[in-house]
């Protein structure tokens, strides 16, 4: 009985459909990228334009007293117009545009920070290479490098007996320690598996050094050269004061001892977009750099 | 004859202050130039530091490890290695990342275009010349062992060394990646000895087997010949006689009389 039944059931065949074909019709993307950019554009720049502007209706309402010790935006504007919309005016060998002043500032930054990475990287690559190294080297450096940039300005001064490879040397001793430190933890860090393949095709030391270990470091020395390159233009302007010369740091100095507020503020402005200049170029050349290397 | 690599009563010991530990005690074992050589154990058993001793990574305690009579004991390209994680350099492209052994190897006796030709040709043989501008990260796991095996062979080591090659991966590309070694060890004839944990890849691939007891102090338990003629199918293998046979023992062996024993602590 049962058996008949089972016969009986009839199989229905499941009805074959058609697979269903979407096609995908490749929009016209150009129009929204455009739309896309404008969009990300007005995310990063529109709320700082907001914040910048509030600040500076607040400033012009705090000082606007006349019996305010700071001037108000609008007196920046009137009295250091000069400097604000002639950067590059070139007037005589102390009367010169904020630009220029930035430039030679500059200049000495780059002299001392570049010292420091070429100077900085080996040492960090030494001491994260040899564990005696780090023994001895290490607690020197934990020390030095809490001591404040300018407290090495006088000694500088005494053994170069000038202003500029003083300011120079400032620059250099102030950005070498986070690069040292940095790059030693780097190389500390090379996976052992990189050392067994150097091992194994007998790189020499140079060969292990340029190939494997600055490489394999690269993000972290990028991390020391940020904090390095961030570190120097605080120590250049602050040298530049007590060295004089040409530089933006002599220059607020100079405008203190006569008076000029305003031309302080235009400085300080030059000197804070400077930085973040300075700090976004280094990131950008890490990155660039390092593409790749930390992906495993 | 003389045995073209040689174990010679070899023990390693770790020192760690004044405690001792024997990780491999009295290693006798000879190999034949071309021979296909596998050793297996359960984990801990110090197979990879065996591997490791013949690379010359680590040093013996005791004993020497002789090729063709000459006692080596530091690493050397003549005795290559593909590590388990593939270890290629991540910021070199895969064709940089052989370039670099090549050029190291090959620096003075060929020239630039010989040292290109043979990267590729290196590159053909494990089926990755379409890739040789990719960088590690953007290739997939079995590739990277591929280049990995490329980069070994293109050192044309004496005798290669793999240390689990496929244990990271999936069963499907383990398997490719298992006839693709049988097939440039058939071509090129290279001795080769390879670590794994893996029975049936272990016969499959073997001339012989090399059983491994456990640690401490582990030594070889035993060595299976394989009499399977090459090359080998494994569909058709899999229902063979012999290799049935093989697998038996070797499963015996690791499950039977050296079961392998999680310390309690």
């Amino acid at each position: 009985m049962s058996i008949q039944t089972i016969e009986d059931t009839k199989v229905k065949a499941f009805p074959a459909k058609p697979a269903a074909v979407i096609a995908f019709t490749a929009k016209t993307r150009r129009r929204f990228d455009l739309l896309a950019i404008a969009g990300k554009l007005a995310r990063a720049l529109v709320p700082p334009a907001i914040v910048i502007a509030i600040m500076l209706v607040v400033w012009q309402i705090a000082c606007s007293s006349p019996t305010s010790s700071l001037p108000p935006p609008s007196q920046v504007w009137n009295e250091a117009y000069d400097l604000i919309a002639h950067p590059f005016f070139d007037n005589g060998p102390q009367d010169i545009g904020l630009a220029w002043r930035v430039l030679i500032s500059l200049q000495r930054v780059a002299i001392g920070f570049g010292l420091a990475a070429i100077v900085g990287v080996a040492l960090g690559a030494l001491v994260g290479q040899s564990i005696w190294a780090m023994r001895g080297l290490d607690p020197v450096f934990q020390i030095l490098r809490t001591v404040p940039p300018l407290a090495w300005l006088p000694l500088s001064l005494a053994a170069f007996r000038d202003s500029s490879p003083s300011a120079i040397f400032v620059i250099f001793i102030t950005s070498i320690w986070p690069i040292i430190i940095n790059t030693a933890v780097g190389v500390r860090n090379i996976p052992e598996d990189y050392r067994n393949v150097s091992r194994i095709l007998r790189l020499n030391q140079f060969e292990f050094f340029v190939k494997i270990m600055v490489p394999a470091a690269a993000p972290y020395i990028f991390t020391g050269l940020r904090i390095g390159i961030g570190l120097s233009w605080l120590a250049i302007v602050a040298a530049e004061m007590l060295t004089g010369g040409v530089g933006i740091g002599f220059f607020i100095w100079d405008a203190w001892n006569s008076s000029r507020l305003p031309d302080i503020i235009v400085a300080l402005a030059y000197i804070g977009v400077t930085g973040f200049c300075l700090d976004r170029l280094v990131a950008a050349v890490g990155a660039f750099v390092t593409r790749g290397t930390t992906a495993k | 004859m003389t045995a073209y690599l040689k174990l010679d009563h070899i023990d390693k010991s770790f020192a760690r202050g004044i405690q001792v530990s024997e990780v491999l005690k009295d290693i006798r074992l000879t190999i034949d130039k071309g021979e296909f050589v596998s050793i297996i154990g359960h984990s801990g058993c110090g197979k990879s530091t065996l591997l490791n001793l013949i690379a010359g990574l680590t040093k013996v305690s005791a004993g020497a490890v002789l090729l063709e009579d000459k006692e080596v004991d530091s690493p050397g390209p003549e005795r290559a290695v593909v590590f388990q994680n593939h270890s290629l350099l991540p910021w070199l492209t895969v064709y940089e990342n052989i370039n670099l052994a090549v050029s190291k190897v090959f620096g003075r006796s060929k020239s630039r275009a010989e040292r290109h030709d043979w990267i590729m040709r290196n590159l053909d043989l494990v089926q990755m010349a379409h890739a040789k501008d990719k960088r590690p990260a953007e290739i997939s796991g079995g590739m990277k062992q591929r280049v990995g095996i490329a980069r070994a062979l293109a050192m044309e080591p004496k005798i290669l060394l793999l240390d689990e090659p496929f244990g990271a991966l999936d069963a499907l590309t383990r398997a490719h990646l298992q006839d693709a070694v049988m097939d440039i060890h058939s071509r090129l004839g290279s001795t080769t000895i390879m670590i794994t944990h893996d029975v049936d890849e272990a016969v499959l691939l073997s001339d012989r087997i090399v059983m491994m007891t456990n640690g401490p102090a582990a030594t070889i338990g035993e060595v299976l010949a394989v009499p399977l003629a090459r090359p080998r199918r494994r569909v058709e293998l899999s229902s063979d006689r012999t290799f049935l046979r093989c697998r038996e023992a070797v499963l015996k062996f690791l499950y039977e009389r050296h079961r392998f024993v999680e310390a309690a602590e």
